[in-house]
Parts: structure tokens; sequence; C-alpha cells
């Protein structure tokens, strides 16, 4: 009895102290302290933790946590914070109250780290940090027509030339700025060049995900452009396989996209046929078109995911046009100039990029392209008929010309991943130019084997205080001369969301083939360039504003003789905001730009304001997305003041300004809507859209006949340019599509 | 034999103890989590299934509910920067990925994904749009049972305009699905995610 009943009692016991064990451990004991970075910043919301058990607390707002544990003797304190290096801290729980104070030092990431960002806009999705417009941006800038240039000429730094394509950055002429898709230049870039008319660029906004316009103090891995680099990134796997049109009176288009169902692949393909025959016939243009413009395009794609979590892309696009139009001739106006041009356009770009591993990175670009024009530019009397006055410089008018130009290149980056995330990055290019030109009977041959090296690192320091250093060796067996550029920027966080950069680089640029054909006896032109910005960003406004000095040497002189004695300097501040807060669903961003230059280059008596620079440029664009009726509504406002024009003549040894004056300002009002809809089982997008809706008189220069009697204005072919078009497509999951605010 | 039965007894309840410990602090952790009135209370809920997280090392369990806690901070603070928000989200979500992907930390996928959507429509949709589209996609080849990937997609939808494919007669027949599959829905346990059937009702309701 006794026996079992002590048996029962210390069940009874076990059993209690089982469940008591691990409560009667003993009190529990209160840990306190603080939490700070190591600049001594309160650290709210940090975990504290004694490491392995649940007992914990967080920081508050003043820094401060307390908690109680039961855990004793030796135990190892934790604290962590997002974005903050864990700190682990050793300590001896006994009965008394325990205080730590953690100093967590911040961990540099490429989240919190600032980006060099001095001299380039970033757009695209890439880096959220930087990003001020998205590929989306490009399709509803009202009166862009979809075209990246137009849209780029909203942001600061650009002109508002109208005249002839490219793009004028900060006192550059237009072939001072380059293309670049996936690291590799583009030799022709926009449609082919009409006199006075600015052509569009050749490559559609959407097989880009990325878009950086850097405006100066560039990276060492683009060369050759003085003023400007816009950097393309194409876009990688699309999300599904679609099928697409797209209907307007002056285009018809067909495409077709396909991904892999494993998502690792696709291929696609694009033609489009423009004619604006129909288009001319409603809307009345200055000059007499005898050959419509007729353009064909047509893409292809391929693209697939390595293994190694790589990528190779392939991406041709082939083009042909043409147009012929005629315009009273200025010496005599019972003649006219007639221009015909038929041009065609072949671009490939292949590029693989790939992680090797170890930190390794590698990019490979290989590209061809190739691009024939054929121009006939002819005096005709009132019949149309070709006719020769006897006057030279009347009939220096009567030519042809054939040329066709073709860049075979490859190019190479390795990317090392330093300590952190510092990055050293090096590699190499080679490019073979093949410029052949027949001007009347005359031949010309330019062969070029231009290499590069080039090397930079970016180099954090701190997450507040990054670098990027890095030099570029360029030889070209044109001109037979070689140079080294050094560039160097730096940024410094300010605060949250603001930061400093400063920039300093040198570029060099041979001269254009048009002088190049007269004699290859020629250096490099170069631009030395000195930046300095602040950038204000949160999520949803950018405020920037950016001071720049460039220093032209070396630029190509016509006259007296053919060298590189061309000087000048350019200088300006800009403004850039934008915001997608204050007002809401309403995007808007305006640009400044103050630009004072110089330049002595080409026929130039001295240093002069070239006719491509206005003092004072703004831009205002506003865009709103009305959810109920599934319209957006896009404006774009856009003003310079005028520019400068010459009557350079020849005068004995030299030539003199015979006239100049100023242009009228320039205003433009653009428009468009994009209605979003469904058409049968298409998802539908109506575009219609309108450039210089006040119908304001733009004059972007002047043309002297040869004695100067007569000066007539450039303006464009048309006042306005309307368009209205369907773009449809199949097979897109629409309910990803356009989600909207409410969200 | 005194001995024996003392030490297999012990044995016996020290790995009931063991599981209490986990079961009770999830227990302890969902009961905050139920009872939280401010950001602060749904912050520490999150820090506190952190800490689980961090101790047992091979729970998915409490990383998706710190996860799940934490994105939720983002929503009840209006003035939250909702991309800061889902970094913290998503480190914890992919610690719970680490150990095991299933249809409940895809939703989880989709939800931050959202968020992040949210602070930039326009701009964002293509991006994130697909991301959360992707996400509920995978969820469904893994469990299509689970009624929480139906309520998502439903809120996704009735706030899509009706010309593309979204608007509220769309979503009322996901939350329909949503309801009735909440009805049958058995968690694992009681510590795995039960939550959403209000939330299918009342937007069901909204629907009519």
């Amino acid at each position: 009895m006794f026996a079992l009943s002590k048996q029962r009692a210390m069940k009874k016991s076990i059993i209690a102290l089982l469940i008591l064990v691990p409560f009667l451990a003993g009190a529990q004991v209160k840990i306190t302290g603080s939490v700070k970075d190591h600049k001594g910043r309160i650290l709210a919301g940090a975990n504290i933790v004694v490491k392995g058990s649940y007992d914990g607390g967080v920081s508050d707002s003043t820094g401060h946590f307390s908690f109680k544990t039961y855990e004793k003797g030796k135990q190892v304190v934790v604290a962590t914070n997002m974005g903050n290096k864990t700190v682990e801290q050793e300590v001896t729980i006994d009965t008394t109250i325990i205080s730590i104070d953690f100093v967590l030092k911040e961990e540099i990431s490429e989240l919190k780290a600032v980006t060099v960002t001095a001299g380039s806009f970033e757009a695209g999705d890439k880096k959220k940090a930087a990003t001020v417009l998205s590929s989306l941006d490009v399709y509803t800038t009202g009166g862009a027509n979809a075209d990246i240039s137009a849209v780029v000429k909203t942001l600061p730094g650009a002109q508002q030339v109208g005249e002839q394509e490219g793009l004028f950055v900060r006192g550059g002429a237009g072939y001072e700025a380059k293309q670049f898709i996936d690291g590799t230049l583009v030799n022709n870039p926009f449609l082919a060049s009409v006199p006075d008319i600015a052509s569009r660029g050749r490559f559609a906004p959407a097989l880009f995900k990325g878009t950086i316009f850097s405006t100066g103090g560039y990276s060492a891995l683009y060369g050759q452009a003085l003023s400007s680099a816009l950097i393309m990134e194409s876009i990688d796997i699309p999300d599904r396989s679609e099928v697409s049109a797209s209907i307007s009176a002056l285009l018809l288009g067909a495409g077709l996209q396909k991904v892999a169902k494993d998502k690792k692949s696709s291929w696609g393909g694009n033609y489009g046929y423009t004619n604006l025959a129909a288009y001319f016939g409603i809307v009345k243009q200055q000059p007499e078109y005898f050959r419509m413009p007729d353009f064909h395009t047509a893409d292809l794609n391929f693209r697939t995911k390595t293994k190694t979590g790589g990528m190779v892309k392939y991406y041709s696009t082939f083009g042909s046009s043409d147009l012929g139009l005629r315009r009273a001739n200025i010496d005599d106006p019972t003649l006219k100039n007639a221009f015909g041009l038929n041009n065609l356009n072949w671009y490939h770009n292949l590029s693989w990029r790939d992680n090797l591993g170890n930190g390794w990175k590698m990019n490979l670009g290989l590209g061809y392209s190739i691009d024939v024009n054929k121009i006939d530019q002819q005096i005709q009397n009132q019949q149309n008929q070709k006719v020769t006055t006897g006057q030279p410089w009347i009939d220096n008018s009567n030519f042809n010309i054939n040329t066709r130009s073709d860049l075979s290149q490859v190019k190479a980056v390795f990317d090392k991943r330093l300590s952190g995330i510092s990055v050293i990055r090096f590699g190499g290019e080679y490019m073979y130019f093949y410029n052949r030109s027949t001007f009347n009977n005359f031949k010309a041959l330019l062969p070029d084997h231009f290499k590069a090296l080039f090397s930079e690192a970016d180099l954090y320091i701190t997450n507040d205080l990054a670098a990027k250093v890095g030099a570029r060796f360029e030889h070209s067996s044109l001109i037979n001369k070689a140079n080294i550029a050094p560039r160097l920027s730096l940024a410094y966080k300010t605060g949250k969301g603001a930061q400093m950069s400063v920039a300093y680089g040198e570029f060099y640029q041979k001269p254009e083939n048009t002088y190049l054909y007269s004699t290859t006896n020629f250096g490099y032109s170069k631009a030395t360039h000195y930046i300095a910005n602040y950038i204000k960003n949160t999520t949803l406004q950018t405020f920037r504003i950016e001071a720049f000095y460039k220093k032209y040497d070396g630029l190509v002189k016509t006259y007296p003789v053919m060298n590189n004695a061309g000087a000048g300097d350019a200088k300006g501040i800009e403004l850039f905001w934008r915001d997608k807060k204050t007002f809401k669903g309403l995007d808007y961003w305006v640009s400044y730009s103050y630009l004072d230059t110089k330049r002595d280059f080409l026929n130039y008596p001295k240093e002069l304001q070239p006719t491509f620079a206005a003092n004072h440029t703004a831009s205002f664009v506003m865009k709103r997305f009305i959810s109920k009726i599934n319209t957006g509504f896009n404006f774009t406002y856009s003003y310079a003041t005028g520019r400068p024009y010459y009557n350079l003549q020849q005068s004995g040894a030299q030539f003199i300004i015979a006239d100049q004056g100023k242009t009228m300002d320039y205003h433009n009002l653009g428009f468009s809507f994009n209605y979003l809809t469904s058409l049968g089982k298409a998802y539908a997008v109506i575009v219609g859209s309108v450039t210089n809706v006040l119908n304001s008189k733009q004059v972007f220069g002047y043309n002297y006949s040869y004695n100067g009697a007569r000066k007539e204005a450039i303006t464009p072919p048309a006042p306005q340019f309307f368009f209205l078009g369907v773009f449809l497509s199949w097979g897109v999951d629409r309910r990803q599509d356009a989600i909207n605010n409410n969200l | 034999m005194k001995q024996i039965i003392i030490i297999l007894s012990m044995l016996f309840a020290g790995q009931l103890v063991a599981q209490t410990k986990y079961e009770t602090g999830m227990q302890k952790g969902l009961e905050q989590f139920a009872a939280v009135k401010s950001v602060e209370d749904m912050a520490a809920a999150s820090a506190f299934f952190e800490r689980i997280a961090d101790a047992e090392k091979d729970k998915w369990l409490p990383y998706y509910y710190a996860a799940y806690a934490n994105h939720l901070t983002g929503w009840m603070n209006p003035k939250a920067d909702k991309d800061k928000v889902a970094e913290k989200s998503k480190d914890l979500l992919s610690k719970a990925e680490a150990l095991e992907r299933n249809a409940e930390t895809y939703c989880m996928r989709q939800m931050i994904a959202i968020q992040q959507m949210t602070v930039d429509p326009m701009s964002r949709w293509q991006t994130y749009g697909t991301e959360a589209g992707n996400a509920l996609a995978e969820a469904r080849k893994i469990d299509a049972a689970n009624p929480r990937i139906y309520l998502l997609d439903g809120q996704t939808l009735m706030n899509t305009p009706e010309a593309f494919g979204g608007g509220k007669a769309v979503a009322k027949k996901l939350f329909e699905k949503a309801v009735e599959l909440f009805g049958s829905f058995k968690p694992a346990s009681p510590i795995h995610p039960t939550w959403g059937k209000d939330q299918a009702t009342q937007l069901l309701a909204a629907c009519q």
C-alpha cells in the first residue's frame, strides 16, 4: 500500500516536474538596450533575439528595446535589421537586468547604394532609383509618335532641332551623339536623311526594356561620341506569345511572337508597310512629292536562355525606303530642285551574356549592318525635265551619289565582382567600317579598322560614396591615330533619396566620312566634360539639377584648309522635375535647359553660336489615364528660343558673315490619346495624335541663294502631322494589362 | 524497472515538451497576430514569427507568417514605403521558400508583387503584374484546391477594367469558387494558414 502510494506520488511529482521544467528554470531576466547605426542614427524595427530561443523584442521608434527571457547562462544576443550587418553579442544571463547597445554597420547593397548618375538619364525598370522614363512613356508622350528620339528631346540637354535627324545635345551636332543597342554601335539609327526634314528613328520602342540617355560623362565602354550616348537594352524573353496587327491610313503591319512553353526561348518577326500617298492627298505638303514616300520594314528576333542563367539574343531589321520631292530652286525660281532617294538598310545584332562563375560575367556582342543610299539630285525646269544652266552654283545641284556603308563589329566585356558590390569591368572592341561612295563618276573608298580597349571599376566605398573610374584606348587605321580617354565620376549620398555626383571625362571622335573622303589627314576631335549634379528621388517624384562645362578641341575645319584647328566650348544648367504624386492619376514632367555655346568649326570665320543651339529650351509633358473610359490623354509642350542662322559667304581668302539673325521662338504643342478596348478577341489600342495643335509657325533656319539676295525659311513639310491608327494583338493575357490605380 | 519507466517517460516528455514549444510558440504568435491593433503590433508579430523561424531553422510556416505580417504593415500604414516593405517581405518569404515551395508561398509572392505594383501601376503593371500572374499560375499547379488562389485572383480582377477581362462579373465567379473551397478547406495543422474566408465572403457580397 505504502509502496504503491509512494510510487504514485513519485509519478505525480515526475509529471509535475516535467510540466514545470520549462517554467521553473528560473525567473525571467530583462534585457534592454538600444540599436543605432554606425553614424549614431536610430534604427527602429530591428529584431533582437536570444539566439536559439524565441525570446526577443523589436526596437521602437526611439531605437530602444526591452524584453524578458528565461534563458540562463552564457547566451548570444543577436540584433538584425534589413540593410545592416547582423551583430552578435555574448552575454551571461544571471538574475540582473542586462543592457546592450547595438551598433549595426550598414550593409553595402545594390538596393541602397548610391548610383553614379552624373550626365545620364536612365529609362526602364532595371534600377528603380534611377528610373526617369519607362518604355511605356515613349508610347504615351503626346506628339512623339512613338519615336524614341522625339521623347528623349523632352529631357533636359537635348535641343528641339526639327530640320535634321539626330540628338543635338548640349551644343553638340547630331553626329556627335551615338546610339548603342546591347552594347554595340548602331551605324545608321535613323531612316535615310532628306534635306531639311528630320527622319524618324529606325527602331520600335517596344524592342527595348531600358534606355539610358547620357548627356555626357558616360562610361568608358562607349566611345566615338563627343556629346551623347543613347544606350538601349533590348528586351529578353517576352511573357507571352502573341499575334499583332496595326492598321492606319499610313501603315499596315503584322507581327508574330512565339514564346516556348518553358519560357526559355522565343522567336518572332514583324513586317510593316508605310505609304504616305493617301495621307499626302489629304494633308497638303509643301514640297511636291513625285515619288510618294514608301517604306518597307521587317524584323526578326530570336532569344534563348542558356543553362548558366545567361541569354543569347539575335535581332535583325530590314528597311527599304523610296521617295522623291521637288522644291523651287532658291537661285532661280523658274527652276526646281528634284531630290530622289532610295535607301536599303539591313541591321544585325547578336549578343550573348553569361555568368562564367566565380563572380565573372561576360557580355559578347556581334554586329553587322549595311546601308545603301542612291541619291539623285537634279535641276529641273517647269516641265520637270533635267536642265543645265551654265551657272556652276546652280549646276552643282545636278549630281548622283551612291553610298554604301558596312559595319562589322565585335565587342567583349568581362565583369568581375570584387568585395562587396564593387565591380571591375574590362574588354575590347573591333570595328571594321567599310564606306564606299560614288559621286557622279568619282569613286572613293574609306575602310577603317577601328580598335578599342577599355577598363573601368565601379567602386562602392560605402553605401553613401561610390566612384566609377575608367579609361579607354582607341586606334583608327584610317587616320592612323590613337587616343587615351580617362573617365571619372563620383557620387555621394546626401540624404534619403538625395545625392550629388560629379563627373569628368575625355571623349574623342574621328571626323565624319564627308570630310574624310577629301583627306584622311585628320586627328580626333575632342571634348572634355565637367559635370556636377544633384538629384532628389522618391518613388513617384524626381528632381534633378545639373550644371556642365564642355570644352571642344580639334573640331573639323573645312576652310581655309581641312584640319582639326576648330575649337569651342559649351556651358549650361539643366533642371528636371517629374511628379506622379501631387495630382492623383496625373503624371507630368518639366525640363528646362540653359545653354551657352560657341564653336569655330567647318567654314565658320570665328567662334559662333552654332545654328543647332538655342539658349533656352523647355518641355512640359503631361499624361493622364482615365480608367473609367479606358483612355489616356497626353500633352507635350515644347519651347525653345530662336536659334542663330548665318549666311557665310566666301570673300577672298576667308568666309565672312554676310547676313545673320535669330529665328523666331519655337512652340510645339503635341497631343495624343490612346483608347484601350477589345475588338472581338483582340486587345486593341486606338491611337490618335496631332503635332503642333496650335498651328504655331515653326522656322528652323534659313537657306540663302548663292548671291545672298534671297533667303528662305526652313519649315516643316507641313505645319501639322496627324495620325490615327488601331493596334491589335491576340493571345495576350489581357487581365494583366493596364491594371489600374484602384488596386 | 522504476528507472526504465522514469527514463522512458523523461524521454517521451522531453520530446513532448520540444514539440509543444514550437506549437505553443506558433499559437502564441497567431494569437498576437489576431489581436493586432496597430502597425507597431503587426511589426512586432512579424518579428516574433521571425524569431521562431530563426530558432527552428527548418520550419517554413514561421517565415511565411513573418512575411505575411510584414506585408500587411505595408497596407496598414498608408505612408509606408511599399517597396521597402516588400523587400523585407520578399527576404522573409524567400527563406520560407528555401525550405518549401507550396501554393501558400506562391500566393504570398503574388500579394507582394501586387503591393509593389500599386506604387506606380501605370508603369509597373508590365513587370509586377506579370510576376503576380505567374505566381498564381504556379500556386494553381501545386494545389488547385487552395481557396486563397481564387480569392487573390478575384481581387486582382475586380480592380481590372472590364475591357481587359476584369470587372465584378468575372471576379464574382472567382469569389464564389473561393467561398466554396473555403467551405471544405482543412488546414494541414492548426497552425497552417486558414485566413481569407471572411474576405472572400465580403468581396462576393460586394460583387452582387
